[in-house]
């Protein structure tokens, strides 16, 4: 070995020097600070891992797996990680890995639904989606259940996120053209929206679902009237052509509009979820509600042609009840036609109050002291024509004091009402009675006298017509008159000269006088005395 | 590379990493410093191994959070999306666009995990005393050499495409924590590689040479 050191030129040597050494090399921090890291990262990886949850849709259209999120107010809280067919094959089941602390949210009474864009009459929602496409929108419950595996709404809920306001609903035998969002509006603001309509079980109509935003949601009182806003209410009336509607909005979709009629007393708001009748005009949502309607029945012999049911009943012009049944009775023994109408008079309209329902029995003493009190001052029930290019009948009652006495049998059930013939029934009668004294009169007689008359005064016009030609002469001498007249009087005129002069003279002698008379008042003694010498 | 070859240790030379000066140590003084330029002499790496390991291990931790956490979020009027590596090479994997999908798994997934596994190799091999493929063992120690410069490729892409697409509102590239991991893996594998000192794989072989032929 020495040898080899011996063949390589000579080398330096390196300076001494002294080196501490340490078992462990420093660079070991390198990889704990590396484990450090990491293990923190994993572990706030897996903490911010949030529950996962089942969801059931009809159909994954729009949706991705890893793409799709949940979004809650905008705020993403999931995505769906993985999408899959239920057993059975009909539907969708996504998995959704939720975000951390999102437990609160996923109780029983929460809901899921795709967002898609949507665009109704009444609003473009979603429209973000037609790029990102589709997200899961979801609405809180407000449940204290913990639920994993939920079902998604088919249509998205109109009202979301907690907006404050209340829901009511309204009843309607017929959905028009209402539609999930369709727009309620308040003093033609729009305040809320139609949220779901659901027909009822027996078909006999819709219970439509409203949500009205507060504050508005304070205006509805349980005297609150809804009525159907749908396009253009055309009234025709004495006063002119009356067009309402609501707002454009509402010309093309519909809509609904309530309005609370002014009362002395503020009634308290109505509660979430009270029913309401819907009606179809704003007009009849304002009619008196007939509370308490009472059932009569009128008996007429004549043709009832036009008379519906829903005819209105007026007392005086007043609608106090309309038309429930027009029936046709015929009594075989007697062959006699009658037509018994059935009517519903609302006893509030007719001025009796419903202080208090408990007080029935009043109520009812004291409708039955006013009907019978109303028959004997001869109010009777007849048929009017309302409209002469319809056709169209209804059922009048009006004081009638020529009219046969008659009485109310109350122990009837309905309670027959008397009434008298139409007035239409009652112009044919004396039209009739006209016809027949002119079918009676002597017209033979009359046509010949008056030819003989005619005769006689052709007769006389002859004899007029000389007494006429003198007239002219006569009136033409009388022209020449009227200008002489004339002249004598002209402004220019010789008399009006001199009668001018001569008024003059008058007028001199007049002041003489006067002179005269004041010297003489002054100096009697002139009368005797004579006059005395000039001025003193 | 010629086995058995007598190597400068054995003789009790030294040479300088910095000047390349060739010294030998004051007769029973450790290796002290050089005379030329005062850096401090050794003959092999100080702690090399311990070092590589070091380097290595931590560069294996890195290197797990850099494949599963997101390199890139994109945010565009559809939303936000963060991709990993192996989704960036999925997402970019298409009829016409696959060489380019090739070019980032090559470059950010296999050569980084080549070279971990590379050095670990190394490190094992020359731990046990191995004095097989000494050669081949050199030439894979110069390969992951050379590699380790090209492995930033990806960290500058990302992070350029993050400076230049910054389209407010409409769409926004932001660099997500993975790349930050696989930034750390590249710095890490090249200390590593640094530290290890290629020497090292023949000197089980020279010394065995010399107690055979002693």
């Amino acid at each position: 070995m020495a040898d080899e050191r011996t063949s390589v030129p000579p080398v330096p040597e390196s300076r001494a020097v002294a080196r501490r050494k340490t078992p462990i090399s420093v660079v070991w921090v390198i990889p704990i600070i590396a484990a450090v890291v990491g293990g923190w990262v994993a572990i706030s990886r897996i903490e911010s891992e949030g529950p996962k949850i089942h969801i059931v849709f009809a159909s994954a259209e729009g949706l991705e797996a890893g793409k799709t999120k949940i979004e809650y107010k905008g705020v993403e809280v999931g995505t769906i990680t993985t999408i899959r067919l239920t057993e059975d094959h009909q539907r969708v089941i996504a998995i959704a890995q939720m975000t951390p602390k999102t437990e609160p949210f996923l109780v029983d009474d929460t809901e899921f639904w795709v967002v898609r864009p949507r665009i109704s009459g009444a609003n473009v929602s979603g429209l973000g989606t037609l790029i990102s496409g589709a997200y899961i929108g979801v609405e809180i419950g407000a449940s204290k259940e913990p639920k994993r595996d939920f079902v998604a709404l088919e249509t998205p809920p109109v009202i979301t996120g907690g907006a404050p306001g209340r829901f009511f609903l309204l009843r309607t035998p017929d959905l028009g053209s209402l539609d999930t969002g369709t727009p309620v509006f308040f003093r033609r603001l729009q305040v809320g929206q139609v949220a779901s309509y659901l027909l009822n079980k027996n078909g006999q109509g819709f219970e439509v679902k409203i949500f009205v935003r507060a504050p508005y949601d304070q205006y509805v009182n349980p005297d609150t009237r809804f009525w159907q806003a749908s396009g253009i209410d055309m009234q025709l009336s004495a006063n002119g052509l009356s067009v309402q509607t609501q707002s454009l909005l509402s010309i093309l979709i519909g809509g609904i509009a309530f309005e609370t009629p002014a009362t002395e007393t503020v009634l308290p708001a109505a509660g979430a979820n009270t029913s309401f009748d819907l009606f179809d005009t704003r007009a009849q949502a304002f009619q008196p509600a007939s509370r308490h309607p009472q059932t009569y029945e009128l008996i007429f012999n004549e043709s009832v042609r036009g008379l519906a049911p829903g005819a209105p009943v007026e007392f005086r012009g007043i609608p106090v009840g309309e038309v429930a049944d027009v029936r046709a009775q015929i009594d075989v023994k007697t062959a006699e036609f009658t037509a018994p109408v059935t009517i519903h008079l609302d006893p509030q309209r007719l001025g009796i109050k419903v202080v208090d329902t408990s007080a029935g029995v009043n109520l009812e003493t004291m409708r039955r002291k006013l009907i019978d009190s109303l028959i004997s001052h001869g109010v009777r029930a007849q048929l009017r024509t309302g409209s002469l290019l319809t056709g169209a009948v209804y059922v009048a009652f009006d004081v009638f004091p020529d009219s046969p006495p008659a009485t109310v049998d109350w122990s009837r059930k309905p309670v027959r009402l008397p009434t008298i013939p139409g007035q239409l029934e009652a112009t044919e009668a004396s039209i009739e009675n006209v016809i027949k004294k002119i079918n009676q009169m002597p017209l033979q007689r009359i046509g010949d006298n008056l030819a003989k008359s005619l005769g006689d005064l052709d007769l006389t016009l002859v004899t007029a017509r000389g007494t006429l030609s003198s007239a002219q002469g006569t009136l033409v001498s009388a022209q020449g008159t009227l200008t002489n007249a004339g002249n004598l009087t002209g402004p220019n005129s010789a008399q009006l000269q001199q009668l001018d002069a001569t008024l003059q003279e008058v007028s001199r002698a007049a002041r003489s006088v006067r002179v005269l008379a004041d010297y003489l008042e002054r100096h009697p003694e002139s009368l005797i005395r004579g006059k005395q010498g000039g001025p003193k | 590379m010629a086995q058995g070859a007598a190597t400068a240790m054995q003789q009790g030379l030294q040479s300088c990493e910095v000047c390349g000066l060739l010294s030998h140590p004051a007769p029973g003084l450790e290796e002290g410093r050089c005379p030329r330029c005062d850096e401090e002499l050794a003959y092999r790496k100080p702690a090399s191994l311990q070092r590589t390991w070091a380097f290595l291990i931590a560069a294996a931790i890195c290197y797990i959070p850099a494949n599963v956490l997101p390199v890139l979020t994109t945010t565009t009027a559809a939303g936000a999306e963060s991709d990993t590596i192996l989704q960036g090479v999925v997402l970019l994997w298409s009829p016409t666009g696959w060489p380019l999908s090739l070019i980032v798994l090559v470059a950010s997934i296999m050569i980084p995990s080549a070279k971990i596994l590379s050095l670990g190799y190394l490190l094992i091999s020359v731990q046990r005393g191995s004095v097989r493929n000494n050669g081949q063992r050199l030439r894979l120690y110069r390969m992951v050499e050379f590699i380790g410069r090209w492995s930033m490729v990806d960290v500058f892409v990302d992070t350029f495409t993050a400076a230049l697409i910054q389209l407010q509102p409409l769409m926004s590239v932001e660099p997500g924590p993975g790349l930050f991991f696989f930034a750390a893996v590249v710095v890490l594998t090249m200390l590593a590689v640094e530290s290890f000192d290629p020497r090292l794989i023949w000197d089980a072989t020279s010394s065995q040479e010399v107690r055979h032929g002693g």
